[in-house]
């Protein structure tokens, strides 16, 4: 059993007043989820305003800049107005699913920070089945899509739950098929045991940089990439193609409802971020995280580092790439993105049990994802040169069809 | 073990209230003045015509299907890989090849065109 | 004192009467749903609670691929069936047909069936100590690819069907 250490200092101290040990444990566990969920509606507002930012700077724009420092205060000043419009139910509306759409996505999105572990001992609940637990939470989003289109009666509405629908199950396969690569890897499932993996211990002293993404650089580019689709972020936004589907599943909220969808959407792209700090990047480990009293504020300093660097990562992506058609989107998801983790699990596993020294096995362990990595480069290049081909035959006068040159200059496009 | 749940069984209670409370508020600070145009359903300006329901690609059931498949496959991966350093030779070679059958059957789509979006 | 009171219950069992009441207030609303989404909706909190009640087992895994599954996946699959046919999304059914009273007399028969061997089977228990933690999952999986081998290798093959099975379901539509 292993306890966690944050609710023991407000155990004991309530139990040192004279409660019984149930009702401390209980006040404990209340004072912990009330702050994790606060951490999560408030750190939204943070990251709307490093969105922002970053994706105007990456247009050649300046982004907020008029409310407080560096316009830190414009989320703010947003959340006040959504709070403060009227709410408009759309009159054929379907009450239940409806209203029960922006709680439930909300609350998938919460719930995760349950079992994010930002310190050592620094953790909501370590999860035996943690990493399962992620991914099951991931199905009351695909939930709340499905209601919150169907229950606002509207055509686009309807037609973006749908395509949510089909993206979220199509990214999950390979997302927690490369999260097993962590736990064949690791043979535990709680993320506390996943960090601590990821020591990397010479001579007695945890420089902390064993991280799996190093070793597994295939693993991690699949998880970041799932983790793109999974967050609706650009490459993969079609849900919410304004030139097609004017808003997505969320077309006809507003006010405070339709911020909940929103805040989800933030607080969830930021945690898949955290994710994968968590997974391939170490967590909380980084050099000097063993040391006795400034370990864990290390600790919780590397984390959050991290984690907002693969944020910042993400709306990078975000902001250069252009967005997939939905066709593209299937066939990258099932025909690149699965076979490549199937076949990189199979070789971890063979590769693990072969009777070699641990060294040798993680260099044979790399070299497999290269080659997953060299491989999907392939595919996506003979993809894009076939359809840059192809479109540019289609955009060519019918007389000339066959006349033109195999593509030589296909890197115009 | 339980205590642990009881973490979750409390903070679900509480990452529901909060938006829920959330949502009421913005009930009772919004003003409401509804009418017939603006609570009419959205669609670009244009009136609606005919009801919600358009014609679907029976392809959204098909990828829902192969979803439950791999979804199957994934779940009962993962308490193999949980144990994998104990495993014997026998055991891996009977997880692979469970693995492998299920590639066998994405081959068999693929080459059906079912994975493609017509 | 004139009533002796029942002892008072402990915090699990309240836990479980509320879990236990949700579960079948929401399988209720399955079969009372007018609106087949709704059914479909009352299904997802149906399931949800037995997996709560699977986690009050000590047995998470169970709980979570439970969550994973049927939530994520099987319900997914039956509100798109619901949604992809017209007649369904809208039609409002009514939960009474004529077959409602045979029906009736045989969920409250299997009830008492069901209630009598609760009654009269001694549960076996076992002697060994349940394994903590981890090592449960550890133990579940190594018995997949050992002792039980065939029926995993056979559950393979079931699924490779279901993936042939799909195509053909796909092609007729």
């Amino acid at each position: 059993m292993q306890g966690s250490t944050w609710s023991d200092g407000i155990v004991g101290l309530l139990t040192g007043l004279g409660l019984p040990e149930m009702l401390a444990l209980g006040i404990a566990y209340g004072i912990g989820a009330f702050i994790l969920v606060n951490f999560g509606m408030i750190s939204a507002l943070l990251l709307i305003w490093i969105t922002r930012k970053a994706i105007s700077r990456m247009q050649d724009r300046l982004g907020p800049n008029r409310l407080g420092p560096y316009g830190l205060f414009q989320t703010v000043a947003d959340a006040a107005k959504l709070i403060s419009k009227e709410i408009i139910t759309p009159s054929q509306s379907d009450f239940l699913a409806y209203n029960l759409a922006p709680v439930l996505s909300v609350f998938g999105a919460l719930m995760l920070l349950a079992v994010v572990p930002f310190a050592p001992g620094l953790i909501g609940v370590d999860l035996n089945i943690g990493v399962l637990f992620v991914v099951a939470l991931g199905s009351i989003g695909v939930m709340a899509a499905l209601m919150a289109g169907w229950g606002s009666n509207n055509k686009y509405a309807l037609l973006a739950g749908f395509r949510v629908v089909a993206q979220l199950l199509s990214y999950e396969i390979p997302m927690v098929l490369s999260i097993l690569t962590v736990v064949l890897l690791t043979g535990t499932m709680s993320f506390g045991r996943i960090v601590e993996a990821q020591s990397l211990t010479i001579g007695g002293l945890n420089l902390g940089i064993g991280w799996f993404g190093v070793m597994m650089p295939a693993a991690m580019l699949i998880f970041f990439i799932s983790s793109l689709a999974e967050a609706e972020l650009t490459p993969f936004d079609l849900l919410e193609a304004e030139s097609e589907l004017i808003a997505g599943f969320h077309i006809e909220y507003s006010g405070m409802k339709f911020a909940m969808f929103f805040l989800a959407q933030f607080v969830n792209a930021w945690i898949l971020s955290a994710l994968m700090a968590i997974l391939f990047l170490g967590g909380w480990q980084g050099p000097g995280v063993g040391l006795p009293v400034i370990g864990p504020i290390l600790g919780f300093g590397y984390f959050f580092v991290k984690a907002y660097a693969v944020y910042v990562l993400q709306q990078w992506v975000r902001g250069t790439f252009p967005r997939v058609r939905i066709d593209q989107m299937m066939y990258f998801a099932w025909k690149v993105l699965v076979p490549a983790i199937v076949g990189l699990i199979v070789a971890q596993a063979i590769a693990q049990k072969l009777p070699f020294p641990d060294p040798v096995i993680y260099a044979i362990i790399f070299v497999a994802n290269i080659a997953a990595i060299w491989l999907v480069a392939t595919m996506l290049q003979r993809y894009i040169k076939g359809e840059s081909l192809r479109t540019k035959r289609s955009f060519e006068p019918t007389s000339l069809i066959g006349t033109m040159q195999e593509a030589k200059e296909y890197a115009m496009y | 073990m339980l205590s642990q749940y009881a973490f979750i069984l409390i903070m679900s209670s509480i990452a529901l209230i909060l938006p829920v409370a959330a949502i009421l508020m913005g009930h009772m600070l919004g003003p409401r003045r509804p009418d017939a145009v603006k609570n009419a359903v959205y669609e670009s300006g244009v009136e609606t015509i005919g009801d919600t329901w358009v014609q679907f690609r029976a392809q959204y059931y098909l990828i829902g299907l192969v979803f439950v498949v791999f979804d199957v496959e994934a779940i009962f991966l993962f308490p193999i890989a949980v144990a994998y350093e104990q495993l014997s030779m026998f055991a891996v070679f009977a997880a692979i090849f469970f693995v492998l059958l299920l590639v066998v059957g994405l081959l068999y789509d693929w080459r059906k065109g079912a994975l493609e979006w017509q | 004192m004139p009533f002796p009171l029942p002892p008072l219950p402990t915090i699990g069992q309240l836990v479980f009467t509320g879990i236990a009441l949700f579960t079948c207030a929401s399988a209720l609303g399955v079969v009372l749903a007018r609106n087949l989404f709704h059914g479909a909706l009352a299904l997802v909190a149906t399931l949800f609670g037995v997996a709560a009640l699977y986690v009050m087992l000590e047995a998470e895994f169970l709980a979570v691929s439970q969550v994973l599954i049927y939530v994520g996946a099987i319900s997914t699959l039956i509100a798109f069936a619901i949604m992809l046919t017209r007649s369904m999304m809208y039609g409002k059914t009514s939960p009474l047909n004529r077959q409602a009273g045979k029906t009736g007399l045989f969920a409250v028969l299997i009830f008492l069936a069901l209630f009598g061997f609760v009654q009269s089977i001694p549960w076996p228990a076992s002697a060994a100590p349940v394994l903590a933690n981890e090592s449960m999952i550890a133990a579940l999986g190594e018995q997949f690819v050992t002792n039980y081998v065939i029926a995993f290798e056979v559950l393979g093959l079931l699924l490779l069907v279901a993936l042939v099975g799909a195509v053909m379901l796909a092609r007729d539509n």
